[in-house]
């Protein structure tokens, strides 16, 4: 046994260069990249500075100030060409999640039974599933829009050869009309009603379960509750002198008149993102069924529970599991999308935003409240499903 | 002793009795996978009345209907709109597909210089088909031919200007081939960017990996059409006067900063799956970080996160229909702006152009989502007990 001499005891650091040290080198990597990064920025605002000086642009929010000078075809709250710009782009945020929430309920609904239907005993269901998915889950999602836009809504008749659809709705190239509920005084309690049926229902559930754990015994907890939600305020309803009445779209000799109506830009861009997103959440939802492993569906038939309560108790709390976290991302993805509407002219965000920039070239200020906007929505539904994740991780031993 | 009868046993086998009508044939079939309970002979009824509502309209109006040559709009409108057709005539224009089909495949590129992009399209093919089918050698040459050579090849082919090709400005570009070049090259670009930018948001330097993860969730949480909008608007505004970008250039900028980011996220994936062991079997060897990364841990990371590379091209494949957005005319927008060509306006033209370009995104992208599907299958092999 050999003891190399040329080490001095006491002194066991290598003798290399310094430039060997992955400490130092990862220092000296960061610097360089820090420094070509601040340069990089450095040079791009200098730049953009001068050009805008050029171009007579004054930077800064002040503009959100300014008069909108257009029109926006529908709007949730008040909006006329003299309201601001600042107005113009809450508008547009106020559309966007207008068709991201009425998308993300319709694609959830239609996503879940064909995701169902895929996993179907019936040849005949799991086949048109699948070629649902197949056909809508393969084609660009705008192209989905303009289909609904140029080839469907634009060539149906003109409002006075209105299509009736049941429940006193009308169909044209101008839009749907449907039925305006009108709250006179008095509405308010049925609302009020609705509200105490839901709390006492959710209480009702509650004791019954905690009632079947300590007997065995389970109360009818969903003919409860469905007379609680609907009859209660039914009869608050009946009890103040129905103050709620429809104001129905009539068909007149040249136009519609009464209801509401929703412009055929709305109906395209949701019809399309609600097929579109539906088609992916169908394949999540089958995965997440699938991931379920058998051991356990056949556990719970063991046991002897029944197939309903096995899908209901067992299946499905755990599929919702392995569901929930891509859903998310896919309601996030609806949401982005829809800034699709400026193709078609629906006033969201991105439309809005785009008008401004063409009146006003304030293209960064724009730029940044987009990206603000949209970041802020991804942001916290990341942060929803990390909370999500945390809570719903299985707890092993 | 000796003498039992055995006149009784039958000497030969009896053949198997048929089984109950009910359990062969069409019969079985359809008890078992249409009527196996009441509630699945509902099902199929209301799926019959759903197809039967649905499906011979559609077969109508896309075939027996439709009026598939002339060489204007009077083949596809009612005599009312000034056409050919009786009253209440409704069924798909091919002849309108028909006669733009030039224009959808290569835009507004000059019709003498079209055998360019045609060729390019032949040379792809050639060097694809090749790349697909795993049991052909020589994967490396092949690549190099593929992702280095042709790009370079196509480029001046399709712009020009050299050996007496006249220069064709990317403005006239347009149709199916602006799509497959805004997807190849976004797809080309942004695998490589991708897996430095994933490996940047592992590293464990925190300024590198702080800037990563920055660009990486900004990209991702923005919609597609405001990078396309920053690259078309903010672009000129970044960069000092007199220095322009072509417009396409532009696109394709947008196109590939957006795939990359999801790219990124998904080669992360496959980076977390690695065991540890393995980086750490590597640095036990002594090889250098990039040693490590090239032959220990992306070979196996890569191949883990194929489906998800593949979908990540297929979204963009079908992102790239966005340009239309920003006055680019890609297959998409070429379909659209064939709407309002006088010639050919009528009301069922647009739904026509626009079934033929649904039919032509689907049959790529149902292509890519197949074959992905295949190569996992293929590769899975190792690991299956």
């Amino acid at each position: 046994m050999t003891i190399d001499a040329t080490i001095p005891p006491g002194k066991d650091k290598p003798t290399g260069s310094i430039l060997n040290d992955p400490k130092v080198r990862g220092i000296i990597y960061q610097a360089i990249t820090l420094l070509l990064l601040v340069f990089f920025i450095y040079w791009v605002t200098t730049n953009t500075i001068e050009n805008l000086k050029r171009a007579n642009i004054a930077s800064g929010y002040g503009f959100l100030n300014g008069r909108a000078g257009f029109d926006v075809g529908q709007s949730l709250i008040a909006f006329t060409s003299d309201s601001t710009y600042g107005r113009a782009l809450v508008v547009g945020f106020l559309n966007t999640i207008l068709v991201a929430v009425t998308g993300i309920i319709t694609a959830t609904i239609i996503g879940f039974l064909v995701g169902i239907g895929r996993l179907s005993k019936n040849w005949l269901i799991a086949k048109l599933s699948m070629v649902y998915v197949e056909v809508f889950r393969n084609i660009p999602p705008l192209l989905v829009i303009f289909f609904w836009y140029s080839g469907v809504l634009a060539v149906l008749p003109q409002p006075r050869d209105s299509l009736a659809l049941p429940l006193d709705m009308y169909i044209n190239n101008r839009g749907l009309a449907f039925p305006r509920p009108v709250f006179e005084s008095g509405a308010q309690f049925t609302f009020y009603a609705l509200v105490i049926a839901v709390i006492a229902s959710i209480f009702f559930a509650r004791y019954a379960n905690k009632k079947q754990m300590e007997t065995g015994k389970r109360l009818p907890v969903l003919w409860t509750v469905l007379g609680l939600v609907i009859g209660l305020p039914l009869l608050t309803l009946l009890a103040t002198g129905t103050p709620i009445s429809f104001d129905v779209p009539i068909a007149g000799k040249f136009n519609l008149t009464g209801g509401s109506v929703v412009g055929p830009e709305f109906l395209s861009l949701f019809l399309a993102l609600s097929f579109y997103t539906a088609s992916f959440i169908a394949e999540i939802v089958r995965a997440g069924i699938r991931g379920v492993s058998h051991g356990q569906s056949e556990a719970a038939h063991a046991l002897g529970v029944r197939p309903g309560l096995t899908t209901r108790l067992v299946v499905v709390p755990q599929a919702m599991r392995i569901i929930i976290p891509p859903l998310t991302s896919q309601y996030l993805n609806l949401t982005k999308n829809s800034s699709l509407a400026i193709a078609i002219g629906y006033a969201d965000l991105v439309a809005v935003g785009g008008t401004i920039l063409n009146q006003t070239g304030q293209a960064v200020e724009i730029v940044s409240i987009w990206i603000i906007v949209y970041l802020t929505l991804s942001l916290s539904t990341s942060l929803f499903m990390n909370w999500f994740n945390a809570k719903m991780a299985l707890v092993e031993r | 002793m000796n003498t039992h009868q055995t006149n009784f046993v039958r000497t030969t086998m009896l053949s198997p009795s048929a089984p109950p009508i009910l359990e062969k044939g069409y019969v079985a079939w359809f008890r078992k996978n249409l009527f196996a309970t009441p509630k699945d002979a509902v099902l199929t009824i209301i799926a019959i009345l759903i197809l039967a509502w649905f499906l011979p309209p559609m077969i109508k109006w896309l075939f027996i209907d439709a009026s598939w040559t002339g060489g204007g709009r009077g083949v596809c409108a009612t005599a009312a709109q000034g056409g050919s057709q009786p009253e209440g005539w409704s069924g798909a224009c091919w002849a309108f597909v028909g006669a733009k089909f030039d224009q959808f495949l290569f835009g507004r590129y000059p019709i003498d210089e079209r055998w360019r992009p045609a060729l390019v399209g032949i040379l792809f093919v050639a060097l694809l088909i090749p790349m697909l089918i795993p049991k052909i050698p020589q994967k490396g040459l092949n690549a190099i031919l593929l992702f280095g050579v042709l790009p370079i090849l196509s480029f001046f082919l399709l712009i020009g200007g050299v050996l007496g090709l006249p220069y064709v400005e990317t403005p006239l570009w347009g149709g199916l081939m602006v799509t497959l070049i805004l997807s190849f090259v976004g797809i080309a670009v942004s695998l490589p960017f991708g897996i430095i930018l994933a490996l940047g948001r592992r590293s464990k330097m925190p300024v590198i990996r702080m800037i990563c993860t920055i660009f990486i969730e900004i990209v991702r949480g923005i919609p597609l059409i405001t990078v396309l909008f920053m690259a078309s608007v903010m672009l000129p505004l970044f960069l000092p006067q007199g220095m322009t970008v072509d417009k396409f250039l532009r696109a394709l900028i947008g196109v590939s900063f957006f795939a990359s980011a999801y790219m990124a996220e998904v080669v992360r994936g496959g980076l977390q799956a690695i065991p540890k062991g393995q980086a750490e079997g590597a640095d036990s060897l002594g090889l250098s970080y990039w040693q490590k990364m090239r032959l220990i841990i992306l070979p196996q990371a890569l191949k883990l996160v194929i489906p998800g590379i593949v979908n990540t091209f297929i979204g963009l494949f079908k992102d790239t229909s966005l340009v239309s957005i920003i006055g680019m005319f890609d297959l998409l927008g070429i379909v659209r702006q064939n709407f309002s060509d006088a010639n050919w306006a009528s009301p069922v033209t647009p739904l026509s152009g626009l079934v033929f370009a649904g039919f032509t995104f689907w049959l790529f992208c149902f292509g890519m989502s197949r074959y992905s599907g295949f190569m996992e299958r293929k590769l899975d092999k190792g690991h299956k007990r």
